[in-house]
């Protein structure tokens, strides 16, 4: 298969960015979109035509949330479920346009190219984004039980592999799906119940502190989660953080 | 002179951990404010280490290569975690659970590191319980287990098929509390370049920003090396793109002595390879194991016709298909350990029998659990691996058999270490898979989580303590001393040596070449002479790297070339080591398997006599031979025997 590219690059943080056009050819449709990168990237080096494009990547089976790029205007390309990293070029047709943009969001800035800050995530989880045991002096794990159903429905959440796509997908830049996911995952459980009221609060000012969005409930962030984590996580994070405001049990 | 202290503590082997901690020295808390240490990564070992330490009151400076703690390769872990709760009441205890690992590692781990990872294995889960990992539950509310290869008990504890991730962000929580605190401070897009000495001890490293290219000194009482394995020295493997061992190896060159290098793992279910520009094999969890059944067709007619896409394999009748590891192993089945279900792999594909073009594929197939269970119990077991093969392979493993193939994932081999997970040099301590002691020459699955976690949480808090309460009088070390303008110096050196070669190959053309000369020579089936001839080769090809990499861009600013270019510099030096090793390991044990050296039906022949100890290199200069150290394994409470799964 052969693709136009049209990617972003950006020398740092402050120089001006602008779109680049390159080709590719003869790429196999079992070739995953990385790797076609990777493909582009040998080229630019061996026919010095640039330097190389920076992305971030890592474990390439779609779990570390490390890549993210915002291919053809959605945050990990033209399919349901999957990260950058686990996207095929099969899912593209032969000949075809390909844009790629960092993501776009005020409190993920572009470090180079395609790649972007997002340490932000980083400081709304150390506001509270844990429960705070230090290690040693905790019961013994059978000591607690946990019904099947609260504990699935705390690890729905949990699987959010804090990639930044509901940021980059939400035309607020809000982070509310990233922060409700960690909110709902602890609140669930009977070992995050006790700070569950600080925890919501506290995450959720981090959050606008960092100029993240307001949620609109467009809901795009669900529509575009590679993990598919549920808006109702939002709706969980809104009732924890109403009922740590007025102060009341629920 | 023997510079091989294990330092394993007095007593029977049950009671070896108690009695240390017991007389272990202490630093108070006004003290411990006033000590700082550096950990290296921030995978489960590195994260538990510096959330524990910093809990401790110890100030702690936490480095990570990712923009994110959170995406240490830790976090692809999928299976489980091992304990000895013995919750199934299926017999299970410390006493099994060591004794399986040590047979699973073929009796080249040392006793009493094992005894205690065994030992602290319950502390471990208690402790992720109260951090909040949901790992699965029963319909009581109580903790669900299921069996990894190598055991006859169910005692591994997961979290769908994401145990590593689970694990690991509970660990980065417990990390992040420490950082609000203050305790900790970490500086993500950080690598570690060198290793800093002051009289010997170790004081500090050199690391280069990322981003911006900056080199950095920091200095410290003690540094604590977490930055897994080298796996992909083989350029393809399970590990992640920017998973590597040049941490573990500016230590070597430092003079830490490297355990063990050719003890490689390789994992018997992954995706098989499918083109040349493939740039990692993606793990197929062995948890499948427990409801996947491997086979090849028993005729070779019907492997032609697979390949030829003439007959597909749910056509193939029952009587046709060859269960070969249920066949050989009729007491393990299809949950033997990982190098033996490799292997058995290896045999069949050679011989003939695999089944995808390449000729490098085995089936693992469901549809004897779907019939049993129904298509809903395997799709809550397995949904999400059964989705991330269809993602990758557009087929569906629910109605045609997955395709297999054995692939580079851990590496059991690492820098050497004592009972207290010092190296050979005072004051580096080497934690999780960047060590070598508690998996000998093979590691069961899903107890690479549980060593993480134990050195991190339990292990290394009392013995880093008990170092560094002589270092209460040492006072603030400086980053401005001569011995850390040398190391910067150096690391400006080589930086300078890679950037001005200007070359006309990528780094990536070399790291595939090399990854495929180590798969060919010092890979799943290694000799004498392709050991010589591999060695060669790597020195060849090291040759022309130096003389015709091409790194583009400027040291200054972010370069991923060049962070590649740096890694596979310290490969070259390392893969030669792997080779050495395994050349001089006359015996096949775990992993390491010497064709030359084979029982009649091809399982591996270990020579107890010569070889029960533990290899630990000390480098000696660049394309100088390694002096051998030896450190002998001496089993108290286990009786040493073939290891038998039949």
């Amino acid at each position: 298969m052969n693709f136009t590219l049209k990617i972003w690059r950006q020398e740092n943080a402050k120089a001006k960015g602008r779109f680049e056009t390159y080709k590719v050819e003869n790429i196999s449709s079992d070739c995953s979109f990385l790797e076609m990168l990777d493909i582009l990237n040998e080229s630019l080096i061996s026919n010095k035509i640039a330097h190389p494009v920076c992305f971030d990547n890592d474990c390439r089976e779609g779990i570390c949330g490390m890549c993210g790029l915002y291919i053809n205007g959605r945050p990990h390309g033209n399919d349901d479920g999957v990260t950058t990293c686990q996207l095929h070029m099969r899912k593209f047709t032969d000949g075809e346009t390909i844009w790629i943009e960092p993501w776009r969001a005020k409190a993920f800035p572009v470090i180079r190219d395609l790649v972007v800050d997002r340490t932000a995530y980083d400081k709304i989880i150390q506001a509270g984004g844990y429960v705070s045991v230090s290690t040693g002096g905790v019961p013994d794990a059978n000591s607690i039980l946990i019904a099947k159903d609260k504990a699935d429905k705390a690890m729905d959440a949990a699987e959010c592999i804090g990639c930044g796509a509901c940021v980059a997908a939400c035309k607020n830049a809000s982070a509310m799906l990233f922060v409700s996911a960690k909110v709902s995952h602890l609140a669930l459980l009977p070992q995050g119940k006790v700070e569950a009221a600080n925890r919501v609060q506290k995450m959720v000012e981090k959050m606008d502190e960092l100029g993240f969005g307001n949620c609109t409930n467009t809901y795009a962030c669900e529509a575009e989660c590679p993990k598919l984590i549920k808006r109702s996580n939002i709706a969980r994070l809104n009732r924890e953080w109403i009922c740590a405001r007025v102060g009341k049990e629920k | 002179m023997n510079t091989l202290d294990s330092k394993i503590p007095e007593g029977p082997l049950a009671q070896k951990w108690t009695n240390y901690k017991a007389n272990q020295r202490l630093v108070n808390p006004a003290n411990k404010r006033k000590l700082d240490v550096i950990v290296v990564g921030t995978g489960l070992a590195g994260a538990s280490a510096a959330a524990s330490l910093g809990a401790m009151g110890f100030n702690v400076d936490i480095f990570c290569i990712s923009d994110s703690p959170r995406r240490a390769h830790s976090i692809a872990a999928q299976g489980g975690i091992n304990a000895a709760k013995n919750y199934q009441n299926d017999g299970d205890s410390v006493g099994r659970l060591f004794y399986d690992t040590i047979k699973g590692g073929d009796y080249r781990a040392r006793e009493a590191n094992v005894y205690r990872l065994a030992e602290v294995s319950n502390n471990i889960i208690d402790q992720c319980v109260a951090q909040g990992v949901p790992f699965a539950r029963e319909y009581s509310g109580l903790l669900d287990n299921r069996s990894f290869g190598g055991a006859q008990v169910s005692r591994t504890f997961y979290a769908r098929g994401q145990t590593g991730q689970q694990l690991l962000l509970g660990a980065y929580g417990a990390l992040s509390h420490q950082i609000a605190r203050g305790t900790v401070k970490l500086h993500e897009r950080h690598e570690m370049l060198d290793l800093v000495l002051v009289d010997g001890k170790a004081r500090g490293i050199i690391a280069r920003d990322l981003t911006t290219g900056e080199i950095k000194r920091f200095a410290a009482h003690a540094v604590v090396l977490a930055t897994g394995g080298y796996g992909n020295i083989y350029f393809l493997s399970t590990n992640a793109m920017n998973s590597n061992g040049s941490a573990e190896w500016c230590c070597h060159k430092k003079g830490a002595y490297f355990a063990n290098p050719c003890f490689v793992q390789i994992h018997p279910t992954c995706i098989p390879v499918h083109g040349d520009y493939q740039s990692k094999l993606t793990l197929m969890s062995e948890s499948l194991r427990n409801d996947g059944r491997i086979w090849v067709p028993k005729k070779k007619e019907d492997v032609e016709a697979l390949r030829k896409g003439t007959l597909k394999p749910t056509d193939i009748k029952e009587e046709d298909r060859d269960y070969y590891l249920e066949r050989r192993y009729p007491a393990f089945g299809n949950l033997v350990p990982r190098d033996v279900a490799s292997r058995a792999a290896k045999e069949r594909c050679d011989a003939g029998f695999g089944v995808n073009n390449t000729g490098l594929a085995v089936f693992l197939d469901f549809s004897t659990a779907i019939q049993r269970l129904g298509r809903d119990v395997i799709e809550a077991r397995y949904g999400n691996l059964f989705q991330m093969y269809e993602k990758i392979t557009a087929v569906n493993p629910y109605e045609t058999p997955m395709m297999i193939y054995p692939a580079i994932h851990y590496t059991m081999g690492g820098i050497w270490v004592d009972y207290e997970l010092q190296t050979s040099i005072p004051g580096l301590f080497a934690a999780g898979e960047a060590n070598f002691s508690d998996h000998g020459a093979n590691r069961l699955g899903a107890s690479a989580l549980m060593q993480g976690l134990a050195d991190g949480y339990f292990v290394l808090p009392y013995t880093l303590q008990n170092y560094l309460a002589d270092e209460i009088y040492s006072g603030k070390v400086s980053a401005n001393s001569p011995e850390f303008d040398k190391a910067e110096e150096s690391v400006r050196q080589r930086i300078d040596a890679l950037m001005t070669i200007k070359g006309s190959k990528t780094v990536d053309y070399f790291h595939k070449k090399l990854g495929l000369i180590m798969w060919d020579y010092v890979g799943m089936g290694r000799n004498a002479e392709g050991l010589q001839k591999g060695l060669a080769l790597i020195k060849e090809l090291e040759v022309e790297f130096w003389k015709d990499v091409q790194v583009t861009g400027t040291p200054d600013s972010m370069n991923p070339e060049l962070e590649k270019a740096i890694r596979l510099a310290d490969y070259f030096e390392l893969a030669k080591l792997m080779a050495k090793d395994a050349y001089h390991r006359n015996e096949s044990c775990g992993g390491h398997f010497r064709e030359e050296y084979q029982t009649e039906d091809g399982e591996t022949l270990r020579n107890d006599n010569d070889y029960m100890y533990v290899a630990a290199w000390e480098y000696q200069g660049h394309n100088q031979d390694e002096v051998l150290h030896k450190e002998p394994l001496v089993y108290q409470d286990i009786e040493i025997k073939q290891r038998n799964y039949k």
